[in-house]
């Protein structure tokens, strides 16, 4: 009766959870204007974004932001987990970690306006940055930088520390420490935080709207006026199709770092057999 | 940890040198304090300026010899006598409680179910629920427009069964803007609960069951207190964004639903005044200051246990 419950409960939560998204995929199909009666299956939503060009130059600037933003965020992210991992004491590591993990939960309309008033006092005194892609890449760094380093320094944490300690103890130079030991170790968590954070960027509004300028529209953004002013068909069509990008792409990402785990394993295992006295 | 002989050296300051500690503390220091912390104060400052909505006067201005300091507390002093603005707050705190504790009552029984699940799922269990996190948020809550609307998928499914006579408002109400929100932060609350219920000692539960505990009653005094980090770290991560949020409230929520993200965006975008904005923007973050102290001291105390098991 409890397990009974229990599944029941599961399977209601997952329910309420995918729904939403299934709604969207099946009246992306939809022939009829209406979002809720079924007028017959259609193409028609896709074919009109892929000739809606201002749909067409919001995802690629959306998709050229979230690429970088996603580098970058892994780079700083990668560097800020060591930090807080291996340097256990060093002045103003409080206010360090505070600031690492503030943007993982500050309200985003706090984030935007005040990088953006900070940009344009810099802006007035300096005459650069315009607002565009370079302050929406900033923005979107901050937040990912913080989920990156989130991710990455639970993966150092469960790393041992004296893989690292051996090697140097065996006169390896601290660059071949990071590239053989540490980099191994790391680099799946480095590949999570960099989709995590590439998927943050494409579907954020909120600093995308504060931090735009004139001709930088994002997709979100595009998205979200539509909206605002209704349902619109077309946005199920967008929907779907950036819900089959993600799936995919999420699906093989995991496919691959499962591979990578089980052969890092077997290597592991393999080299402790090794080192096993007959 | 303890018994463990603490390095003279970090590995760190090993591996790396003193250069090498400034260089990767450094960076990232560098980084947050300009784009998080200075920015922040620029508001704190532009909040108390005097201005013509855009353009800043300086704080203080030298003349004959004499300082003069331009500083007006009117922007704070009218948030605290404007009833709207005061029941905006209390308003945007109250729906963010509301969307935690029903995320805490659907999540806690969640996790508690994926946690006892075969080994063997759990991993599956864990993706799915990750899934949805992955794909567009803002596409996910513009779902519910077409859910939810009045002539929407869930009003006609009702009056198909003849369990209505007339389609239920549900769209711009208090209804639709809750239950977006519950949606949209869901995952971030079965995350850390799950995380902390599955390394949940089992035999502790069989041990309270052999002196003579009922389930309930073992479930209140061991599951439930041994579970606290989870249920803060989750509670927080649902609060906290969930009181400045804009999106949801935007697209879900109606005129009688305030909530003070709105507000601010309204300040800044329609009324252009920058200052009143910032001035919306500090008393904001001075609500939800102690919510973020104890998310922050969470975090590091997750920190140092993991460190510590290790």
């Amino acid at each position: 009766m409890k397990s009974k419950f229990g599944l029941g409960w599961l399977i209601a939560v997952y329910l309420f959870l995918y729904l939403p998204i299934l709604t969207l995929v099946v009246f992306s199909f939809n022939d009829s204007r209406l979002n809720t009666s079924w007028g017959g299956f259609t193409f028609k939503w896709y074919a009109e974004i892929v000739n809606d060009r201002e749909i067409r130059e919001a995802l690629w600037l959306s998709l050229k932001i979230a690429f970088f933003t996603a580098t970058a965020s892994v780079i700083l992210g990668t560097l800020a987990a060591f930090a807080m991992v291996r340097y256990t004491k060093f002045r103003g590591r409080t206010l360090f970690s505070g600031m690492i993990n503030a943007p993982l939960v500050m309200p985003e309309v706090i984030i935007g306006l005040s990088l953006l008033l900070m940009l344009v006092s810099v802006q007035r005194a300096f005459g650069f940055p315009e607002r565009g892609i370079m302050t929406i890449w900033l923005g979107h760094t901050l937040l990912g930088m913080a989920y990156a380093a989130v991710v990455i320094q639970s993966r150092l944490m469960e790393m041992d520390k004296s893989l690292e300690e051996a090697a140097m103890d065996l006169g390896c130079r601290p660059h071949q420490v990071f590239r053989l030991v540490t980099l191994p170790m790391i680099s799946q968590s480095m590949v999570s935080a960099w989709l995590l954070t590439f998927t943050i960027s494409l579907d954020d509004v909120v600093l995308s709207a504060f931090l735009s300028g004139p001709g930088s529209t994002t997709l979100p953004i595009v998205i979200f006026s539509r909206a605002k002013l209704g349902l619109s068909p077309t946005i199920n069509a967008v929907a779907t199709v950036m819900i089959t990008i993600v799936a995919v792409g999420v699906i093989f990402g995991s496919i691959w770092l499962a591979r990578q785990e089980k052969k890092r394993a077997e290597e592991q295992a393999a080299a402790y057999r090794e080192a096993q006295p007959t | 940890m303890s018994n463990r002989r603490k390095p003279i050296v970090s590995t760190g300051d090993r591996l790396l040198g003193a250069f090498g500690a400034r260089t990767v503390i450094g960076i990232p220091y560098v980084w947050l304090l300009l784009l998080f912390l200075v920015p922040f104060i620029i508001v704190m400052k532009i909040s108390i300026s005097e201005s013509d909505g855009i353009h800043f006067k300086d704080m203080f201005t030298i003349s004959d010899g004499t300082l003069t300091w331009n500083v007006k507390w009117g922007n704070y002093a009218f948030l605290a006598s404007d009833a709207l603005y005061v029941k905006t707050y209390l308003s945007s705190l109250y729906y963010a409680a509301i969307t935690t504790l029903i995320c805490l009552f659907i999540g806690y029984p969640f996790a508690y179910f994926m946690a006892r699940s075969p080994a063997a799922w759990r991993p599956a269990l864990l993706m799915m629920v990750m899934l949805p996190f992955w794909t567009s948020l803002l596409l996910r809550v513009f779902a519910w427009k077409g859910l939810l609307a009045n002539n929407g998928v869930i009003n006609d499914i009702l009056l198909g069964l003849g369990i209505v006579s007339e389609p239920i408002k549900m769209m711009n109400t208090s209804f639709s803007l809750v239950i977006g929100m519950v949606y949209a932060y869901l995952p971030f609350m079965i995350l850390p609960l799950y995380a902390n219920l599955v390394k949940l000692d089992i035999r502790l539960l069989e041990a309270a069951s052999d002196l003579g505990a009922r389930p309930l009653t073992a479930f209140w005094k061991i599951t439930v207190p041994l579970s606290k980090a989870g249920i803060v770290a989750g509670s927080m991560l649902v609060f906290i964004p969930c009181v400045g949020e804009f999106v949801i409230p935007e697209l879900l929520g109606g005129p009688s639903t305030l909530m003070i993200g709105r507000v601010l965006w309204d300040e800044f975008f329609s009324n252009n005044d920058w200052a009143m904005a910032s001035a919306v923007a500090v008393v904001m973050v001075l609500l939800i200051i102690i919510p973020l102290a104890i998310f922050n001291k969470y975090q590091t105390e997750n920190a140092a246990r993991e460190k510590g098991r290790a």
